[in-house]
């Protein structure tokens, strides 16, 4: 019945019944998030918003400095070498995609002249390809001509193999030809329903033709232009120090009216994340610093009488323990955790769920998260439109002891159950880190008063994420009974995220233990429900596929959600950033002012 | 003289090349890699992080990496940084400067303070000023730097609202730019003067007590010589020899930096470039800074033996 209204009101809108925002309201209203309501009236074929961030400058410029702090400084400056997040941010400064994630998570324009949808032409119904029309008149910052060549360029650079860079996946694929000057056409393999990865966000940065096409393939390492960027962005360049400082000054040719509102730019990096809080809403020394991981008491003791205020962005970042379905314990050729072995104790749906009723998420988040945590049982937490409402988590001893005493797990003399003559005795790993360190052991705790043994590892970060085969102590190898970390979600669509668990991903000696399915869970289910999206075209069955696939693994205890991570950033009192949770900290950097 | 100063370079090759082999294995033996920030991101599938290892050889065996490395060091090439993708001597070089100014300074400031306290309580051995002075100079090299820095930002960035604690390039030129760049480097010169000055205190105070108190000392006060020129003249001569020894010795540390306090005030010096390297497991620069830092014990280790003989010449070359 929901599917007919919505069919009947996207008709109302495309037809001028119903007017889009009443459209959203609406949508909200019946839980789904405004992104998501954007979404299915482009599919529906209603063409996108453009809603940009309040932006109150009335002139370019005049703004005086902006200082950013960054306490992991920026340590290269090409986007599609980009490691980490902070390489993005600083990369960002000064390229631009076609499109950034505005702070509702809509597409906002940036070098497109308008986002693609099927009224515009835009989108092809079969989702197979997409023309983006590019904005005319925008110049690189040493004055040559942004044009189609350049976007189609930025493909063949980032999935050239040879040239490695970090960005490849996002182009593979996909075919991208030049239609004329101002419009590029994406050709995709297969029907893919979210075609905004590609020219969007941080790995979608357009790079200059004329200055990298010598430096395709291996040579990439070597051009010049990697140290000094050139882009289309509001910032030009100035100077750079890896891992210290980026400096730019205010492009006087940028393509968007008043904007830039700043003069000068400067990023500093290094230090660390308490003193980087303190020079924001202390001193006012900077204006804005980057993920403020510090406990919410530090903070708020901070921002009484300070400068400044933190600033939380939701996006669907998730901090989770994932459960090992394989024995770790057992070696099959050479492999510990091997798919050919059963965990001997987590492979009982019954233990599994009484793990999960020992996650007390509320203190969890009351004593370590605070203000930048939100309790949940969903492994998917966003976009709206994507949360299934179908779960619910609990924290109960009782229920967890009755869980395991029917299981068969009865307790001994030691308090810790055993069965068959075995002790109930977990390993359980994270990466060291603060606040992980202290979820464990509010976990371990609650464990041992239902009669689990918990034995708590923690592994140096570098280490546990390293892709080093020979290391047993990473994540992927899961030579451990739970283990625990944060998987980002880097735009505002699941599929990505989702498709990890497919049964064909599972990490295996076989595959170096690249595949991303670390827990080693299989079913049949939720790999038809992850085939089935990946070319599903409409944008409510879509949906319907990912709640299916959050909730079967919540049926199933693959994951314990710990907590649904908000990102935390500290702002002057005066400034106004445009931030959002489904993009880089510096994707809407055009649309930044201070009040005065 | 120089056939001495020659056999010392020549000695110096095969434990250099020791040093190098140590640190290279003891780096290729640490664990993870310096790829590790994609494992997470689901934009990058994990065959990105194992190509990237690939193409900057980090699955070859450890012997063939030093052998690269020692062949490529021979010529002048330091490598490149996995994780900015520039050369280590750039990186270095961009990072020299910061901190040739602010350790300098704080070595300056050191003397400056050790030298005048450490003989004027020596000359008036368990005086109220000695005591005060050795009082001081027991706090200050028992208060860790990283404690006193987070003190000094306490009270003078955020309670009294005085200096900035982090500390940037700033942009310009002229007597502004000049006074700027004096006002950032205050706190850290101070941290890390005062505790260096509190350790060389000591030391120029006992230096100077063990020669004060020797015949030719009395001979020159029997002469009728004064004070002023007794001590200056005819003690500290004799007994800065071994402050100098300490004060070569401890250049290496010039060009090395300060891990901690560089961290604290963000200072963008070698030391924060070491530790940033070690944390991101970019094992050229590491290796580079290291070796480097090596380099210069050994050649400070010689000019102070041979600083030595020249200020005592009974020292002979052999």
């Amino acid at each position: 019945m929901f599917d007919n209204n919505l069919r009947g009101m996207i008709d109302d809108v495309r037809d001028g019944r119903m007017d889009r925002r009443a459209f959203v309201k609406r949508m909200i209203a019946v839980g789904l998030t405004a992104p998501l309501a954007n979404q299915i009236l482009a599919i529906g074929g209603v063409a996108m918003a453009q809603s940009p961030n309040p932006y109150k400058p009335t002139k370019r410029g005049g703004g005086g400095p902006l200082k950013l702090l960054w306490w992991q400084g920026p340590t290269l400056l090409n986007p599609h070498f980009a490691t980490g997040t902070k390489d993005q941010d600083g990369s960002r400064i000064f390229y631009e995609p076609l499109a950034s994630w505005d702070v509702d998570g809509h597409l906002n324009p940036i070098l497109a002249a308008e986002i693609p949808s099927i009224q515009n032409g835009g989108l092809a119904a079969d989702a197979k390809s997409v023309v983006w029309k590019l904005k005319p008149g925008v110049k690189w910052h040493d004055g040559k001509p942004f044009s189609a060549d350049d976007v189609v360029f930025t493909w063949e650079y980032a999935s050239d193999p040879a040239t490695a860079a970090v960005s490849s996946a996002t182009y593979a694929g996909m075919t991208v030809e030049k239609v004329d000057d101002l419009a590029v056409r994406i050709k995709f393999k297969d029907p893919t329903p979210f075609w905004a990865n590609a020219f969007v966000g941080a790995y979608g940065c357009i790079i200059p033709k004329h200055l990298f096409a010598e430096f395709k393939g291996g040579k990439s390492r070597e051009a010049s232009t990697n140290l000094k960027p050139v882009g289309t962005g509001p910032y030009k360049f100035i100077e750079f120090k890896p891992g210290d400082l980026i400096r730019g000054e205010i492009n006087q040719d940028y393509h968007m009216a008043n904007r830039p509102y700043f003069d000068t730019i400067e990023m500093k990096g290094g230090g660390d994340a308490v003193s980087a809080a303190r020079a924001v809403i202390q001193t006012g020394e900077y204006d804005f610093a980057w993920n403020i991981q510090v406990e919410d008491e530090v903070l708020l003791r901070l921002e009484k009488g300070g400068k400044g205020k933190t600033l939380y962005a939701v996006g669907g970042d998730i901090e989770f323990i994932a459960i090992n379905f394989t024995d770790p314990n057992t070696e099959v050729d050479g492999e510990r955790s091997s798919m050919k072995t059963k965990h001997p104790i987590l492979s009982d749906p019954r233990v599994r769920q009484a793990l999960a009723l020992l996650v007390d998420r509320e203190s969890i988040k009351k004593v370590i998260y605070g203000r930048a945590g939100r309790a949940t049982a969903n492994y998917l937490n966003g976009p709206e439109e994507f949360v299934s409402k179908n779960t619910k988590w609990e924290f109960s001893v009782e229920k967890a002891s009755a869980l395991l005493e029917e299981a068969g797990w009865k307790a001994g003399s030691d308090g810790i159950r055993e069965k068959d003559g075995k002790k109930l005795k977990l390993l359980y790993q994270t990466s060291i880190n603060g606040p992980r360190q202290k979820t464990q052991a509010i976990v371990k705790q609650a464990c041992q008063k239902a009669g689990i043994d918990v034995e708590l590892k923690s592994v140096v970060a570098s280490v546990f994420f390293s892709s080093d085969v020979a290391n047993p102590d990473t994540y992927s190898h899961f030579y451990a009974d739970i283990e625990m970390f944060q998987i980002p979600m880097t735009q505002p669509d699941p599929a990505l995220h989702m498709r990890r668990y497919h049964s064909r991903n599972v990490a295996t000696k076989e595959n170096k233990w690249q595949g991303p399915n670390f827990p080693r869970w299989v079913n049949k289910d939720f790999d038809a429900a992850v085939d089935a999206a990946d070319t599903e075209t409409d944008p409510i069955k879509r949906a319907d596929l990912y709640i299916k696939c959050n909730d079967l693994m919540w049926q199933d205890t693959v994951m314990i959600p710990v907590m649904h991570r908000l990102a935390v950033e500290a702002c002057s009192n005066t400034v106004r950033p445009a931030l959002s949770g489904w993009a880089n900290q510096t994707d809407n950097l055009q649309d930044w002012y201070r009040e005065t | 003289m120089s056939q001495y100063i020659l056999r010392r370079l020549m000695i110096a090759i095969p434990s250099l090349l020791g040093i190098s082999v140590v640190l290279f294995v003891v780096l290729a033996l640490a664990p993870g890699d310096p790829f590790s920030e994609l494992a997470t991101n689901p934009n990058v599938p994990p065959e990105v992080q194992a190509a990237l290892r690939t193409k900057f050889g980090l699955d070859d065996p450890i012997y063939l990496r030093y052998l690269h490395w020692l062949a490529a060091m021979a010529q002048g090439d330091w490598g490149f940084s996995f994780v900015s993708r520039i050369n280590v001597d750039t990186l270095i070089l961009q990072r020299l400067p910061t901190t040739l100014y602010v350790i300098g300074s704080a070595q300056l400031l050191a003397l400056l303070i050790a030298i005048p306290v450490g003989v004027y309580a020596a000359t008036r051995p368990y005086s109220l000023f000695d005591q005060l002075a050795n009082t001081f100079a027991f706090i200050g090299f028992s208060l860790p730097t990283f404690f006193t820095g987070i003190l000094f930002i306490l009270v003078f960035s955020v309670k009294l609202d005085w200096l900035p604690f982090v500390y940037t390039d700033v942009p310009g030129s002229g007597i502004p730019w000049l006074l700027e760049m004096i006002r950032q480097a205050i706190m850290p010169v101070m941290v890390l003067g005062l505790f260096q000055a509190a350790s060389m205190t000591r030391f120029v105070r006992s230096a100077m007590l063990d020669v004060i108190r020797l015949d030719y000392v009395t001979a020159a006060r029997a002469k009728g010589l004064g004070q002023a020129k007794v001590i200056v003249k005819h003690v500290m001569r004799n007994a800065m020899i071994p402050v100098v020894t300490l004060i070569a010795l401890q250049m290496p540390a010039v060009f090395g930096g300060a891990i901690v306090t560089e961290q604290i005030f963000r200072i963008p010096g070698i030391g924060s470039l070491l530790i940033s390297s070690i944390l991101a497991n970019d094992t050229p620069v590491v290796m580079a800074v290291t070796f480097v830092f090596a380099c210069l014990v050994v050649l400070f280790n010689l000019i102070a033996d041979v600083l030595y003989g020249w200020l005592d010449p009974r020292i002979s070359f052999r």
